[in-house]
């Protein structure tokens, strides 16, 4: 009298989607657990399907989506025949995921400070912090180290912060990596936040990828975007190889998931002065003698009132490989008087020696998010890109109509800059003179 | 005493173009480089050698091809070079690539002192910036980035002074050895491979550590060392911009159309 068998559930096998690997790295090969992948010289997967188990593992780890399950026309009749029952859903992968994950609540921002003057980058972050905190219905801290930082808490608050933990010993005057990662990670062991957040500044790189090794969890670089997904995890996006793609990148297994942000990638938050917070004083023992390394000066760059800051500036102006000299950027310089603006360029006139490097804009210089960035004779090459296609509105200025830079044009003239650019001064000053 | 740099072969993502089609990097043809910020940490390590007698050892993780980077090193005056290739290391994020380099540079250090390890500051494939503070963090190693000046080595204080080039300002900073420096490209300017060299080169050997060497739990290398993955890649979406006017025939006109669209949309003040 015993029951007809049950067919078993057919697992498929894994094969590869032609044209869609990107070669990330072997994460596929690195995946199976019955080493039924190989990789070819162009570093795509070779699966050999006798040997696979339908694991689907290659499947999921795979961010292209360049392998996928097959079933033979037999397995797909048994399939359709047990389509409805329901599957086995006992993983215990999830469940111990969840137990290690489960007692970490609130999302952190670290607020960097030099002498007491706070890194505006914190308060760009604190926005993000605040949309994160209220998607997962927590509280958002900010985290103060320092000395004599105090007035910070209510700045923060001011940004969006419900609290403060204040760290502020004389031992925090000057950054350094050992008190600060001893501190940090302190705070997380004590406090254990789900998402930390910094700046991707030379502080705030320092001090992230320390604590992130220290406390063994994952850390994303330079974040584009983040968000919150459905089971409570950070999506976090960032530009991949150089900017030519975007990754969206998880650390689902283990908390806190640390992002950093580089400075005006994210839109400052209003100040809301009359907001007010919880201050926590946080006290930790760390002597001097502990500590090896010492700030013996700190120099600032030379003419400090006339330095220009280009990732700061509401409107520039930005000069390339177009503009055939050094001389030339006078009439770059003429607009920009107009326009109250900052004069920035590619890297290739900083290579060129047409502009000092603090003034390059892209993505080993600056990221700019200005209202205005006019682009004169950049061809738009995506390391450019990177660093400035958030500004407000972008007009591009060039001879080629086929060149990138139009991709991100809001505006666009197809012409040579020698004779838009003065024009566009020309009529500006006019248009001013008309009204005073 | 040893000085280390850590060296990695990336993609000249300079080259590196997209598929309008499939949305997918095209790879064929891109070659591959010493990642740059790394040339000035291999260069400092060889300066080292020179001035003060440090045995000078490249480092670097990757597939087995990395080994013409490695090679290169020796080209420029390396003592070592060795990679670090198996294939439970990949797929590695930063974290458990840093486990990886510690683990080999703790090996070399029960050879030898070790007084400098230098690496570049970011990669142009990652530019995460996190492999140098893992590294450092996880050997006990004073932790010094952004470097663009050595002020002074002091090897009877067991001392390294250096500048450090942060966002509008520089720190001088003094600290012990061992210490873990990141360098940017303005510490100095990387030498050529000379012919005999390079000729010498070609035969030398270039070292392969696996993780039968290295013994690391195969848990915290590679893939299954690494808590970030990356769910999805994707193109950067773009809207369409507007382009104004005739500005090859008429640039005055182009022009007087920008500064009236600006106006009309309340983006200019004037």
């Amino acid at each position: 009298m015993s029951e007809p068998v049950k067919p078993k559930r057919p697992r498929g096998r894994a094969r590869v989607v032609a044209g869609k690997c990107a070669a990330c790295g072997a994460r596929c090969q690195s995946a199976c657990p019955v080493d039924c992948i190989e990789m070819t010289d162009a570093g795509e997967p070779l699966v050999t399907a006798d040997k696979c188990i339908g694991c689907l593992k290659c499947v999921k780890v795979c961010p292209a989506g360049a392998l996928e399950m097959f079933f033979t026309p037999e397995e797909e009749k048994i399939l359709a025949q047990l389509a409805g029952t329901a599957l086995p859903e006992v993983d215990e992968e999830e469940l111990e995921r969840r137990r290690r994950i489960d007692p970490y609540r609130g999302v952190w921002v670290f607020v960097e400070q030099n002498d007491g003057e706070p890194a505006r980058v914190s308060w760009e972050l604190m926005g993000s912090g605040r949309q994160l905190a209220d998607s997962l219905d927590v509280e958002l801290f900010a985290v103060i180290i320092g000395s004599n930082v105090g007035h910070l808490a209510q700045e923060a608050f001011c940004y969006g912060a419900d609290c403060a933990y204040v760290l502020d010993q004389p031992v925090f005057a000057r950054y350094r990596t050992e008190p600060y990662l001893e501190a940090m990670c302190y705070l997380v062991d004590k406090y254990k936040p789900e998402v930390v957040l910094m700046g991707a500044t030379g502080m705030g790189r320092d001090l992230a990828g320390a604590v992130a090794t220290r406390v063994k969890t994952g850390l994303t670089a330079d974040c584009t975007g983040l968000g919150i997904d459905d089971k409570r995890n950070l999506m976090q996006t960032r530009p991949a190889f150089g900017g030519n793609i975007m990754a969206t990148i998880m650390c689902d297994k283990f908390r806190p998931q640390m992002a950093t942000v580089r400075p005006h990638v994210m839109p400052l938050p209003e100040r809301n002065p009359a907001a007010t917070g919880l201050v926590l004083p946080e006290g930790f023992d760390i002597s001097e003698a502990a500590i090896f390394s010492r700030v013996l000066e700190v120099i600032t760059d030379k003419s400090g009132k006339d330095r220009v800051d280009v990732a700061g500036a509401e409107f520039i102006v930005s000069g390339g490989r177009g503009l055939m000299a050094k001389e030339n950027f006078a009439i770059l310089e003429e607009l920009a008087g107009e326009l109250g603006a900052v004069v920035g360029g590619s890297r290739s006139a900083v290579d060129a020696g047409w502009l000092p490097p603090d003034r390059q804009v892209g993505q080993t210089g600056k990221t700019v998010r200005p209202k205005i960035y006019i682009a004169c004779g950049i061809s738009g090459a995506i390391q450019h890109l990177v660093g400035m296609q958030d500004s407000d509105v972008i007009i591009a200025i060039n001879r080629d109509p086929e060149a990138p830079i139009f991709e991100v044009a809001t505006f666009g003239i197809v012409g040579d800059l020698f004779d838009v650019v003065p024009a566009l001064t020309m009529r500006i000053r006019e248009l001013k003179q008309a009204r005073a | 005493m040893l000085v280390v740099a850590c060296i990695k072969q990336v993609p000249d993502t300079t080259q590196v173009q997209i598929d309008p089609v499939t949305n997918t990097l095209i790879r064929d043809g891109i070659p591959f480089i010493v990642n740059p910020y790394d040339s000035h940490a291999l260069e400092e390590s060889l300066r080292l050698k020179d001035s003060n007698g440090f045995t000078a050892v490249a480092l670097s993780m990757g597939p087995p091809n990395a080994e013409a980077t490695l090679r290169k090193a020796l080209a420029l005056g390396v003592d070592r070079s060795i990679l670090l290739s198996d294939r439970v290391f990949g797929g590695a994020d930063t974290l458990s690539t840093s486990n990886v380099l510690a683990a080999a540079i703790q090996r070399l250090a029960e050879q030898d002192e070790i007084g400098i390890v230098f690496c570049g500051k970011q990669t142009i494939d990652g530019d995460t910036a996190q492999v140098g503070p893992g590294i450092a963090v996880r050997l006990g190693f004073t932790q010094l980035t952004l470097v663009d000046r050595i002020e002074k080595l002091d090897l009877a204080k067991k001392t390294v002074t250096v500048r450090r080039k942060l966002e509008g300002r520089y720190e001088i900073v003094e600290a012990r050895l061992p210490a873990m420096i990141t360098v940017v490209r303005e510490l100095n300017r990387p030498r050529y491979p000379t012919v005999p060299m390079r000729l010498a080169s070609a035969k030398a050997q270039v070292e392969v550590w696996n993780n039968e060497v290295l013994k690391l739990d195969v848990n915290s290398v590679g893939l299954k060392g690494s808590p970030t993955w990356v769910s999805r890649i994707f193109s950067p979406q773009r809207t369409e911009g507007e382009i104004l006017g005739d500005g090859m025939r008429d640039p005055v006109g182009a022009a007087l159309l920008l500064v009236d669209r600006l106006l009309e949309e309340d983006l200019l003040a004037v």
